[in-house]
C-alpha cells in the first residue's frame, strides 16, 4: 500500500511541470553544501513551493539521494533486483551506465530528517489520499506554527474525510490552546477536545499547559490529563499482559520440542538448544538461496527446519542416545558433548559471528490500535505460530498412530514391545518430531534474537525450566507453565529490573518444586511409575 | 624440510591452538596475541588476533625490529575469563613473549592484571573501557570515558538538546562504572534525578518489550529523551529491532552506543538503526590516505573485500606502531625500557591526527560521533576539535577525582593522590 501511494505521487510528480530555474541552482549546491549547513538548504528548497520536488525530499530522507560526481547531477539509487540503479528523480528514467563509484551520497543526519518529515508532511497535506493527509497532520501535531494553522484552518472546511477532519481539529485545538492570545473560553473549550485524543504530542501540549500562568486554563489541562492519563493506563497493561504471552510464546516454542524428547521419552537431551539453532540457520541459508523472495522465504524455512533438525535428531538418537538407554547420567553428558560439537560445527561453517536473518516485510512494524497501543507484527505472528504448532503436535500425539505408539512406549515400554510395536523406531520417530519441533522454533527464534552458534545456550534453560514447572510428561503442562512464566516475568520486570525479574521466577520454581515434586500437571496412573 | 617444519609445529603448539614456528627461537621477537576464538566473544576477538598478524606481517616485511623477525605468538583463552590470566602466564613464562595484544572485555583484562604484574609483562589493551585502572604494565590504547561517554552526553545535550537521559546497560562492570560516571556528570550539569532512568540487563538479553516500552514512555513527557547504550554485544540487535518494531525513530528518541561499531553492524539488518549514534575515536568512512591505505591492506589481509574495520582495530594498529617504535628507540625488548620508550610516543592514527601515548598510559585521541546509515557504515556528524587526553581517574567519582596515574619520575605511580601527595601501593 505504501509503495502504491508513493508511486502515486511520483506518477503525480512526473507531469508537473518543470521546476523553476532556482531549483535547478539550489539543487546543484547541495552537492558542495557542509552536513552543518544543509538544513538551510532544505528551508530554501521549500520556500520554493515546489511540489515536483517530493521524490527528492523522500529520497532525502530514505537516504537514497545522491549526485553524479562529474555532472552534478542529482539522482535516487533504487533496488531493482537487488541491484542498484540511478534514477532522475523527476523523469523518474533509469540512468545507464552510473555505477556506484560514480555517485556519491546526499548527507542526512537526524536534524535534516526531522525537517524533510515535516516539509513532506506539508507538501502532502493536499494528497488524495485520506491516510495520507492524515499521516500528514498527525506529524505536524508537534509543533503548529502560524502558518500551518493557518493552512489548516483553509483546509479544514473542505476535508470529506472524518478521520483527516478529527485530526485536523487536534491540531488546530493545539494551537488555540496553547495560543496565549486567544480567549480564555474558547482555549478551555480547544481543551476539553483535546482531553479524548490519546496522542502523545497532545498530552505534551497539555503538560505545558498545566503549567500555565491563566488558572482556569491550568485547571482545565489538568481534568484533561488526569483522564487521558487513565485511559494510557489502562492500555499500559494491555500492553504488558500482551509481552507477558509473547514470551510465553517463545518460552512455548523453545520448549514443547523438549517436552517431547524429555517429557515423553525421558532423555535428558542436553543439545536441544542447538536444535533449535540449526533451525536458525536453516532459516539464514533459506534466504541465502532465495534472497529475492526473503517474503516467501519463511513458509520454505519452516519444513526446512524441521527436516534438518529432525534428521538431526534421528542421526543422534541412533547413534548415540539408543545406546544409552536407562543411563540418564551417560545420556546428559554425551548430549551435552554433541550440543558442543554443533556449535563448533557451525562455527566452522558459518564462521563465530552471527548471521543476519531478514524479517520479511509483513512480520515488521506494528498493528496500531490507538496511539498508545500498537503490538508488534511479529511477535503477534510467533504467539499464532507457537498456538498453531501446540495444536498440530497434541494432534499428532492423540489421533495420529505415530502418537498411538509413541504414548504406548513412553507408558510401558516392555508391554509396547510385547505387542508388536517396533520401540526403536518409535524411539528415533519421537526423538526426530521433538527436534524437528525445536527446529520450527529456530524459524520462530531467528526472527527475534542473534543467530549465532550460542543461540541455543540461551533458550536450554528456559526450556528446561518450563518442562519440569508444567510436569514432566505432560504438553497442556508444558503450555501453562510458559504462559504462566512469561506473564510473570513482564509484570515483574518494570518493578524490579530485568536481572531480578529472571532471579525471582528462578527462585519461585525452585520453591513451586519443593512443594509439588512432578510440576503443575503431574502424571497420573501407572503411567507415572 | 617440510616434515621437520611440521613436526616442530606440532611440538610447539602443544595445547595452544596456534603458533608460527617458522624461526628458532632466539632469531626472533615474539609477539604474544590473547584473544578469544571461540566462545561468546569470539566474534569481536578473532578480528583483533587477524589484525595484529596483520600488522606482524607488515613489519616483518618492513625487515622485522632491530634486525630480528617478528614471531606472533597465538593463545585462545576461549572467552573463559580465568583462562585468560593462565593464557597470560603461559605466554610469558613457557612461550617467552616480549609483548602481549590481548583482552576485550574489562573482567578479562582485571583477570590477567596480577599475572601480568607480577611476571613484569607489557601488554597492549585496545579496547573502551570504564578507566579507573593504571598499571604500569599495561598500555590502554582504547578510549577512556572522558574519550567517547562525556563528549557523547555533551553533543546530545547542546546539539540535540537533550533533557531526559536513559543509561541502559549491560549489567557488568563496564556499564556500570561508566554509568556513575554519567550520572554523576549529568548531576553536576544540573539534571534532575527524575529526569535520569538507569536500566541493567543481562549478557545477551533478548526479550526487550517492556524495557523499550518503558523508554518510550520515559520519553513521552515533552522533554527531549536520549539513550546512552552501554548495551554490550549481540543484545543490541534485538534492542534496536524492537525500537524499530515498536516504532521509536531516532529523531524522537535517539540512542547513542559505545559498543556498537562497523563490525557489530556487519551482522544485522541495519534497517531499523538508520539514524542511532555511535561515539567512537575511529570510524571506517573517515576519509583519509591513512585510513584507505589500512583498509585496502586488511582486505587484502582477510582476503575478503566486505570486511570491515572498526575502533579497537585502529587502537590495535596505533599500539601496535607505538611498541614498535618505542622497541627501536629503546634498542631492546626489555620490558622497562620498552615502558619508558612508550611514554610520549607519537604515530599517526588513522582519522587525520596524531596519538600521542601520555604519562598515564592512556592515549590521546580524537572523538567522533556518527550516525549509522543503511550500507552499516557511520557518517560522522560531529567531533571533537583536536585530540583528547586520555583521564585514567575520572573527575566525576567522589573516590578518583583527586587521583592521577603518571609514571614518570618522580612520581611512578597509577593512583597518585594530588591532596594527600601519595601512592595508594596498590599496583593497578
Amino acid at each position: 500500500m505504501k509503495y502504491f501511494i508513493s508511486f502515486c505521487l511520483l506518477m503525480f510528480a512526473s507531469w508537473m511541470p518543470v521546476h523553476a530555474a532556482t531549483t535547478d541552482v539550489l539543487l546543484e549546491q547541495l552537492t558542495t553544501t557542509k552536513l552543518s549547513k544543509l538544513p538551510d538548504m532544505v528551508e530554501q528548497l521549500e520556500a520554493q513551493g515546489d511540489e515536483s520536488l517530493l521524490p527528492v525530499f523522500r529520497a532525502w530522507l530514505a537516504g537514497d539521494l545522491h549526485y553524479v560526481k562529474d555532472s552534478k547531477a542529482i539522482v535516487v539509487e533504487t533496488d531493482v533486483q537487488g541491484k542498484e540503479v540511478y534514477v532522475d528523480p523527476f523523469s523518474q528514467e533509469q540512468l545507464s551506465g552510473l555505477s556506484s563509484k560514480d555517485v556519491k551520497k546526499i548527507k542526512v543526519n537526524n536534524k535534516l530528517r526531522g525537517l524533510l518529515r515535516g516539509v513532506i508532511a506539508r507538501i502532502q497535506l493536499t494528497s488524495n489520499n485520506a491516510d495520507v493527509r492524515e499521516g500528514a497532520v498527525r506529524e505536524l501535531l508537534s509543533d503548529i506554527d502560524e502558518d500551518t494553522f493557518a493552512t489548516l484552518e483553509v483546509l479544514y472546511p473542505k476535508e470529506s474525510n472524518n478521520d483527516v477532519k478529527e485530526m485536523m481539529q487536534t491540531a488546530l485545538s493545539i494551537y488555540t490552546a496553547m495560543d496565549k492570545s486567544s480567549s480564555q473560553t474558547s482555549r478551555v473549550a480547544a481543551i476539553e477536545f483535546l482531553g479524548g485524543s490519546l496522542e502523545n504530542d497532545v498530552r505534551n501540549a497539555l503538560l505545558k499547559l498545566s503549567r500555565d500562568k491563566n488558572e482556569v486554563v491550568a485547571a482545565a489541562a489538568d481534568k484533561a490529563l488526569v483522564d487521558i492519563n487513565r485511559q494510557v493506563e489502562r492500555y499500559a497493561l494491555v500492553d504488558q499482559l500482551f509481552f507477558g504471552l509473547s514470551l510465553g510464546s517463545v518460552l512455548l516454542l523453545a520448549s514443547i520440542g523438549l517436552a517431547i524428547t524429555f517429557g515423553v521419552m525421558g532423555v535428558i537431551n542436553m543439545a536441544h538448544g542447538e536444535m533449535i539453532m540449526l533451525g536458525a540457520y536453516t532459516t539464514y541459508v533459506v534466504q541465502l538461496i532465495m534472497p529475492n523472495y526473503i517474503d516467501y522465504s519463511i513458509w520454505v524455512a519452516i519444513p526446512a527446519a524441521f527436516l534438518v533438525s529432525g534428521l538431526m535428531g534421528v542421526l543422534i538418537e541412533r547413534l548415540v542416545i539408543c545406546r544409552l538407554h536407562g543411563r540418564p547420567l551417560e545420556t546428559l553428558l554425551a548430549t551435552f558433548g554433541i550440543s558442543l560439537i554443533l556449535q563448533q560445527l557451525v562455527r566452522t561453517i558459518f564462521s563465530p559471528l552471527n548471521r543476519q536473518v531478514s524479517t520479511p516485510s509483513w512480520m515488521s512494524g506494528s498493528w496500531e490500535i490507538n496511539p498508545v497501543l500498537s503490538l508488534t507484527l511479529n511477535r503477534l505472528y510467533i504467539l499464532a505460530f507457537a498456538l498453531l504448532v501446540f495444536l498440530a503436535l497434541v494432534f499428532i500425539l492423540k489421533k495420529s498412530s505415530l502418537g498411538l505408539n509413541v504414548r504406548a512406549v513412553s507408558q510401558n515400554r516392555s508391554m509396547a514391545k510385547a505387542m508388536g510395536v517396533k520401540t526403536e523406531w518409535v524411539d528415533a520417530m519421537t526423538f526426530g518430531l521433538g527436534s524437528g519441533i525445536a527446529g520450527i522454533a529456530g524459524v520462530a527464534l531467528s526472527q527475534l534474537t542473534n543467530v549465532g552458534p550460542n543461540l541455543g545456550q540461551a533458550y536450554i534453560i528456559d526450556s528446561f525450566m518450563v518442562v519440569v514447572f508444567g510436569g514432566v510428561g505432560n504438553l497442556l503442562g508444558t503450555l501453562v507453565a510458559a504462559f504462566t512464566l512469561g506473564i510473570a516475568n513482564k509484570f515483574l520486570e518494570p518493578t524490579t529490573g530485568a536481572v531480578l525479574a529472571a532471579i525471582l521466577v528462578l527462585v519461585f520454581i525452585i520453591l513451586f518444586i519443593q512443594k509439588r515434586p512432578k510440576g503443575l500437571f503431574p502424571q497420573k496412573g501407572r503411567a507415572a511409575e | 624440510m617440510k616434515l621437520k617444519t611440521l613436526a616442530s609445529a606440532i611440538a610447539l603448539s602443544g595445547a595452544t591452538l596456534i603458533a608460527f614456528p617458522s624461526m628458532a627461537a632466539d632469531d626472533t621477537i615474539k609477539v604474544g596475541v590473547l584473544h578469544s576464538l571461540s566462545g561468546t566473544m569470539a566474534i569481536s576477538e578473532t578480528t583483533l588476533k587477524d589484525t595484529v598478524l596483520m600488522m606482524v606481517e607488515e613489519q616483518n616485511k618492513k625487515g622485522g625490529l632491530l634486525g630480528k623477525k617478528l614471531e606472533a605468538v597465538v593463545v585462545d583463552p576461549a572467552s573463559n575469563w580465568p583462562l585468560f590470566a593462565e593464557k597470560a602466564r603461559e605466554l610469558i613464562t613457557e612461550k617467552d613473549v616480549d609483548v602481549i595484544f590481548g583482552c576485550w572485555t574489562s573482567v578479562s583484562r582485571k583477570s590477567v592484571l596480577p599475572v601480568i604484574e607480577e611476571l613484569n609483562g607489557l601488554m597492549f589493551y585496545p579496547v573502551q573501557y570504564e578507566g579507573e585502572e593504571s598499571s604500569k604494565n599495561v598500555f590502554y590504547t582504547g578510549a577512556a570515558p572522558n574519550q567517547q561517554a562525556i563528549p557523547a552526553v555533551n553533543y546530545l545535550k547542546d546539539e540535540l538538546g537533550v533533557e531526559r537521559w536513559v543509561l541502559a546497560g549491560t549489567d557488568y562492570v563496564y556499564p556500570r562504572t561508566t554509568n556513575k560516571i554519567l550520572e554523576a556528570y549529568l548531576k553536576d550539569m544540573g539534571v534532575a534525578e527524575e529526569d535520569i532512568m538507569i536500566n541493567y540487563t543481562p549478557f545477551g538479553h533478548s526479550d526487550w518489550q517492556s524495557i523499550v516500552a518503558d523508554i518510550a514512555k520515559f520519553g513521552s513527557e515533552g522533554k527531549k529523551t536520549a539513550v546512552v547504550s552501554t548495551i554490550n554485544g549481540d543484545a543490541n540487535v534485538p534492542f534496536y529491532k524492537e525500537l524499530g518494531n515498536q516504532g521509536i525513530s531516532s529523531e524522537d528518541i535517539p540512542v547513542v552506543a559505545f559498543s556498537v561499531g562497523e563490525e557489530e553492524l556487519s551482522g544485522l539488518d541495519t534497517a531499523p538503526l538508520v539514524g542511532h549514534l555511535a561515539a567512537w575515536n575511529y570510524f571506517q568512512s573517515v576519509e583519509t590516505e591513512e585510513n584507505e591505505e589500512f583498509i585496502t591492506q586488511w582486505k587484502a589481509f582477510t582476503k575478503n573485500p566486505d570486511r570491515v574495520t572498526n575502533d579497537p582495530m585502529e587502537a590495535t594498529y596505533i599500539g601496535f606502531n607505538m611498541w614498535a617504535n618505542a622497541v627501536s628507540e629503546a634498542g631492546t625488548t626489555d620490558v622497562d625500557a620498552v615502558e619508558q620508550a612508550m611514554i610520549g610516543q607519537e604515530t599517526p592514527n588513522l582519522t587525520g591526527g596524531v596519538a600521542v601515548m601520555n604519562k598515564n598510559h592512556h592515549l590521546s585521541k580524537p572523538v567522533l560521533i556518527g550516525e549509522i546509515q543503511d550500507d552499516g557504515q557511520f557518517e560522522t556528524v560531529w567531533e571533537t576539535e583536536g585530540v583528547v587526553p586520555g583521564d585514567a581517574w575520572s573527575d566525576f567519582l567522589p573516590g578518583s577525582k583527586d587521583l592521577i596515574a603518571d609514571w614518570t619520575d618522580p612520581v611512578k605511580c597509577g593512583n597518585y593522590n594530588t591532596e594527600t601527595k601519595t601512592c595508594s601501593g596498590q599496583n593497578y
